[in-house]
């Protein structure tokens, strides 16, 4: 039971950082129709920031400054090259995004190498006890903050006249613009906000009980993929429940592992997929997805 | 070998005109006859060149055969697929079985049947092929973007496989591969011993013939497929769905199929990259190799099988050559030397080349190529949009009236 409990708990924590970059890929998805491939490498661009630049600055101006950069990278990309690509069909878009993730990523697995960068915690490993159920205290504020954080997303998403404006933009782009809603702007600010979220989950995805910024964190990125997916692209709610899904999924099958030796060792690195296909198998536009319709 | 009636403007739906069989009534035989020459040299270049650039020559007719095959799916068909890694690897891993001898090798207990490698290719590529049927059923409910998601999930899945597997696969470390043969005649670099004209012809020699005739074959076969009428309706796939089901296209079916003739290529292309590089292992198959493959297909240019070949030729060879000259060319160093490695200088070249492509050229090379060739034969300078070429051709008549909603009306 105190097993089911912690990996339950682990679970939710890892989820909700899943959630963070799957909603990344959804208001990039709502805001200009591209599924972003460029967001584990943003991730990792903004966990290398912080883990160089904690040293000259100190832990906390080098969090913000690693959110501004990746914020900063995600916003040229948009206007270097997706904002000249609009209404391309999307994919072109998402190879466009490949061949950016393929150079970013390049150049940042050159420059750690081999190398596990450590990014000083100031937390640092401790665990956190609550009767029996342990969590390390990374996770437990990675949890509180990405519960902030989603909280406050989704709140601007329903009130602030940006979440107004993307949602009108992805309800019809074309009415929303001549409403006088600049869709350049909004995709824009998606792609910041995506940005910005991406670095805050590498803050936490790097932490114990991960060892340290590596070139692993990318393949971790991309499990968030399977969460945006599978709650259904165009759903920011579903992003939440895909994340939360994803993280319990792969927490249980990485703690029960013994139990499902048959499946072989490191199950729980692909379980996310698994999943992910089983969902699409029942519903193709994944769980909250609006349905593709076709008019004839 | 030109692309006369292939229309290069792959999956990107922009409108471009002009110089198509269709608007031209005499075909020119600047292609065949360029062809012809290029095979030529193709045949004679083991009595020239060393061993390097006939190596370098195998892998990348490997590439080939693998880039027609996703061509034919993404660019043709218009299903994005990052999976074909994991049907790289079906194939390889089914010839090293089928052909591999059982034995240990370090711990591991491997098992292999031990039969001819003809009997393993061809189980490679029926095997794989099998693969891309089981999960065209998948393929065939999902559209678009969620359906390049969920074959990214497939490589991730087939990656755990071949780290587990261990007594089929050799595990982490991967297994050796069996040398090709075929009925007696060793594809190795003696068995039976061999001159031609003087020159030596060992393992190098004899693997590139058998590249070029596999890749040849992929060639044609593709070519004459998108000719046909199967190749007719999978580009009217490509450009709608409703519009080519009310054709009387059979879209799951026809999906089906291309997802099957795109795997057995995959298939294929694997057991030649076992061949090529002597043994398998997991790391040869993972996610960056699907992408390796996308970005062939789209530098070369999406739909066309011609630009498949200048695609693979171009990125698989950029590596291999970029070691080769690491002290000649201007920021490659060889490792361990600060400068950029091979392999980084080349996927940061394809990268921003992808990037580069589909903002300016959404035709790639091919694309390039045709536009290169109307501005010498089309005194408007061939720009795309020339009202001239415009009402006869085909490719643009074809861009959709009505698309599917996208998705986005919540």
């Amino acid at each position: 039971m105190t097993q089911f409990l912690s990996l339950l708990l682990n679970g939710i924590s890892l989820g909700a950082l899943y959630a963070l970059i799957a909603l990344g890929f959804v208001i990039i998805f709502k805001a200009s129709e591209v599924v972003s491939f460029t967001q584990g490498s943003l991730l990792l661009l903004g966990a290398y920031s912080i883990a160089r630049l904690s040293d000259p600055l100190g832990f906390f101006p080098a969090v913000l400054v690693g959110i501004v950069i990746t914020a900063l990278a995600a916003f040229l990309i948009e206007r270097l090259i997706i904002n000249r690509l609009r209404g391309k069909p999307v994919i072109s878009l998402a190879i466009v995004t490949i061949g950016v993730d393929i150079i970013l990523l390049t150049e940042l697995i050159r420059r750690i190498g081999s190398d596990i960068l450590n990014v000083p915690h100031p937390w640092g490993g401790k665990s956190f006890r609550i009767g029996e159920v342990g969590i390390s205290q990374n996770r437990l504020i990675a949890t509180l903050v990405a519960a902030v954080l989603i909280i406050a997303f989704f709140l601007a998403f329903k009130y602030s006249s940006w979440g107004v404006a993307m949602r009108a933009s992805a309800e019809d782009g074309e009415t929303a613009a001549l409403m006088g809603i600049r869709l350049g702007r909004v995709s824009a600010l998606a792609w910041i906000v995506a940005g910005a979220l991406a670095a805050v989950a590498a803050l936490f995805l790097v932490g114990a009980p991960t060892p340290g910024v590596s070139a692993a964190a990318y393949t971790v990125a991309l499990r968030a993929f399977p969460a945006a997916i599978l709650g259904g692209l165009d759903s920011t709610g579903g992003a939440l429940v895909g994340g939360l899904l994803i993280g319990l999924s792969e927490s249980f099958a990485a703690g029960y592992q013994d139990q499902l030796l048959f499946l072989g060792r490191g199950f729980g690195d692909v379980v996310p997929y698994v999943v992910m296909i089983a969902v699409l198998l029942v519903r193709p536009s994944g769980l909250f997805g609006t349905k593709e319709l076709t008019r004839v | 070998m030109s692309e006369t009636t292939v229309t290069a403007h792959g999956a990107t739906r922009t409108r471009r005109t002009g110089g198509q069989a269709a608007s031209r009534p005499r075909r020119s035989l600047l292609g065949p006859a360029l062809g012809a020459a290029l095979l030529l040299v193709l045949l004679l270049a083991p009595f020239y060149v060393d061993e390097f650039w006939l190596r370098t020559g195998f892998a990348v007719f490997g590439a080939i055969v693998g880039a027609i095959g996703l061509n034919l799916l993404v660019g043709t068909t218009g299903q994005l697929s990052l999976a074909h890694a994991f049907f790289l690897a079906v194939g390889a891993i089914s010839y090293v079985f089928v052909s591999g001898e059982s034995g240990g090798l370090g711990v591991a207990q491997l098992s292999g049947l031990g039969l001819p490698p003809l009997v393993g290719m061809v189980v490679g590529v029926l095997l794989a092929g099998l693969a891309g049927l089981i999960f065209s059923p998948i393929a065939a409910r999902l559209r678009g973007i969620y359906l390049g998601v969920a074959s990214l999930g497939l490589v991730f899945i087939g990656q755990h496989v071949l780290n587990t597997w261990t007594s089929v696969t050799g595990g982490f470390n991967g297994r050796a591969a069996p040398e090709f043969s075929l009925f007696g005649f060793h594809f190795a670099n003696d068995n039976p011993l061999l001159f031609i004209a003087g020159v030596p012809f060992r393992e190098a020699e004899r693997l590139w013939y058998l590249g070029l005739v596999l890749a040849l074959g992929a060639f044609l076969f593709a070519r004459n497929l998108l000719r046909s009428r199967p190749g007719r309706a999978l580009q009217t796939l490509r450009d709608s769905e409703v519009a080519a089901s009310v054709m009387g296209v059979n879209v799951q079916r026809y999906k089906g199929r291309v997802f099957l003739v795109s795997s057995m290529y995959a298939g294929l292309s694997g057991v030649m990259y076992a061949l090529s590089i002597g043994s398998v292992a997991p790391e040869s198959f993972g996610l960056e190799v699907s992408i390796q493959y996308l970005a062939m297909i789209v530098l070369g240019g999406l739909g066309s099988v011609i630009g498949a070949v200048l695609g693979a030729t171009f990125v698989s060879a950029l590596p291999l050559v970029f070691q080769k000259y690491a002290d000649v060319i201007p920021f490659v160093s060889s490792p361990g030397e600060g400068g950029l490695a091979a392999g980084e200088m080349a996927r940061f070249l394809y990268g921003a080349a992808i990037v580069l492509v589909i903002l300016f050229e959404p035709g790639g090379l091919a694309g390039l190529a045709a536009r290169f060739r109307r501005r010498g034969r089309d005194p408007s300078g061939g720009r795309a949009g020339s009202p001239a070429a415009a009402p006869t051709d085909p490719s643009t008549t074809s861009a959709p009236s009505d698309r599917p909603a996208q998705g986005s009306t919540t």
